[in-house]
């Protein structure tokens, strides 16, 4: 019972925020340049229905390809980190100061540099991205029990072995969390990104619908853009949980 | 077996764990370290692991018996198994390090499995086993390899005492039956007893050995109620009262 009601609770909550905005939209007769209302934002997704969903498909083309890449990323330097005390000292500073510089303060250059849209964008969204996995994963490799690398060392095992066959496995809970924030990051990443790069004329993704919206006074169109967004998030929140939830089983399955 | 020739450890914060440790282990004998905890007697265990390294003194194994890869078991407080990996697999781990196929040390598994009466587990994770039945899982993963020496760790500190029991008769039997030389590190003066053939005790700060007692009772299943039994703990108790400082 609890369950259940936990389970429709978030959709309820939506839904009356819903209606109270329709029913503000109606009663003020506020305009719809201003605050249009829910059956707005669905008309507007309608009409331009192409187009956003371009828009969309080419957003998350960026966020899963910078997912992947921050993946890659993060859990190489993540292990280079635990192999080397030397090479942590080295890079770890630097990753952070990367982490904290604002997105925004650096796509410039990357625009400059780089240039070809898409690159771009799969850039910026790494950047932004990579941390989490790499602390994260690196949190847990240096987690793993001191006794399972006493009974790895006393068998005379190599760093190989002692890697795939006990810190990975150790780490993995970490690093599957590290992927559920990178993931709603790489998003994040992309869409700032987009509109970095929109201002420099590239035309592409949810941003430059948001942004066109801005510019034309069709806020019907921003708020569609808006809830994909929202949507693309969640989604790629939820299923990253069921990757974690199916992973963790399968390694521990009885 | 090997020669403890004036051990000591200072650990990088400057305590002295170790100071001046002498002793000989002869193949066959079964040394309980007993003592109480901060004496060194883990040290001293992780020392003939070569888990550690000594500041100064040595080690010294006698002509060919210096272990190799998978020549020392060692068996810890907890029984740290492979969470995601099966009882048999846990127990093939250190033949797996070394490079042995499952298939052609399938019996070996087993074997190591039935001396601690779990052949009908090794399907099992280690989350499915209570506490004692990990604990010979442990142990299990530490005779596979034939070890020439083995070094237990407080390793049934954790458990309760039914198990515990069950657990020190059944090892008792292992050592007897197998011959393997065991160095067993406790706090209980009664599992000392029990167990070993020979008790080192130990005094702290700095860890020392204050005296090495060599006992003589008999192997009677039985013998947790004997007379005999209870003169030794006795005798130990009076040894330990004397050699700890104030």
């Amino acid at each position: 019972m609890n369950r259940t009601l936990e389970r429709i609770a978030p959709f309820a909550l939506g839904g009356l925020a819903l209606c109270l905005w329709q029913g503000i939209v109606w009663v003020t007769g506020i305009q719809p340049y201003v605050l249009p209302g829910p059956f707005d934002v669905l008309n507007a997704y309608f009409d331009d229905f192409g187009n956003l969903n371009a828009a969309l498909l080419s957003t998350l083309t960026v966020t899963l390809t910078a997912l992947a890449a921050a993946t890659t990323l993060g859990v190489f330097l993540a292990v280079a980190m635990a192999a080397s005390t030397l090479f942590r000292a080295a890079v770890h500073p630097w990753a952070v100061i990367l982490q904290v510089t604002p997105l925004v303060a650096i796509a410039p250059l990357i625009i400059i540099w780089v240039g070809q849209p898409f690159f771009v964008l799969l850039i910026c969204a790494t950047i932004v991205s990579f941390f989490p996995i790499l602390s994260n994963t690196a949190a847990g490799l240096s987690a793993t029990p001191s006794e399972l690398l006493d009974v790895f060392k006393l068998n005379g095992a190599t760093r190989w072995q002692t890697l795939f066959w006990l810190r990975l496995p150790s780490a993995l809970p970490n690093f599957l969390i590290g992927l559920r924030i990178s993931g709603t990051l790489a998003l994040v990443g992309a869409v700032v990104a987009e509109f970095v790069a929109g201002s420099g004329g590239f035309a592409s993704g949810l941003a430059y619908q948001i942004i066109e919206g801005q510019y034309r006074l069709e806020i019907g169109r921003m708020f569609a853009a808006l809830f994909l967004l929202g949507i693309s998030g969640i989604l790629i929140y939820g299923s990253l949980g069921l990757l974690e939830r199916f992973l963790l089983r399968r390694r521990d399955a009885a | 077996m090997l020669l403890i020739d004036g051990v000591s450890k200072r650990f990088a914060g400057g305590t002295l764990a170790l100071d001046n440790v002498s002793s000989r282990i002869e193949t066959g004998e079964f040394v309980a370290l007993l003592g109480p905890s901060g004496c060194g007697k883990s040290t001293l265990l992780r020392l003939l692991a070569g888990l550690e390294q000594a500041s100064s003194g040595q080690i010294l194994w006698d002509e060919g018996r210096k272990p190799g890869p998978g020549g020392i078991g060692f068996v810890f407080q907890d029984a740290t198994l492979l969470p995601w990996a099966t009882v048999a697999e846990n127990v093939y781990l250190p033949l797996r390090l070394r490079g042995h196929r499952r298939a052609v040390v399938a019996g070996r598994i087993e074997t190591a499995l039935a001396q601690v009466g779990l052949a009908d587990f090794a399907g099992t994770r280690p989350k499915a086993l209570s506490g004692g039945m990990r604990m010979r899982v442990s142990i299990a993963r530490a005779l596979v390899s034939s070890p020439l020496l083995l070094l237990m760790d407080e390793p049934f500190a954790a458990l309760d005492e039914f198990t515990r029991h069950r657990l020190q008769e059944d090892l008792h039997q292992l050592w007897r039956a197998s011959g393997t030389t065991i160095v067993f590190v406790t706090h209980s003066i009664y599992e000392a007893s029990y167990l070993a053939n020979r008790i080192l005790v130990m005094s702290p700060r700095p860890g020392r050995i204050a005296a090495d007692l060599r006992t003589h009772i008999s192997d009677q299943p039985g013998r947790r109620g004997s007379v005999e039994y209870a003169t030794l703990v006795n005798k130990v108790t009076e040894t330990l009262r004397q050699v700890m400082p104030e």
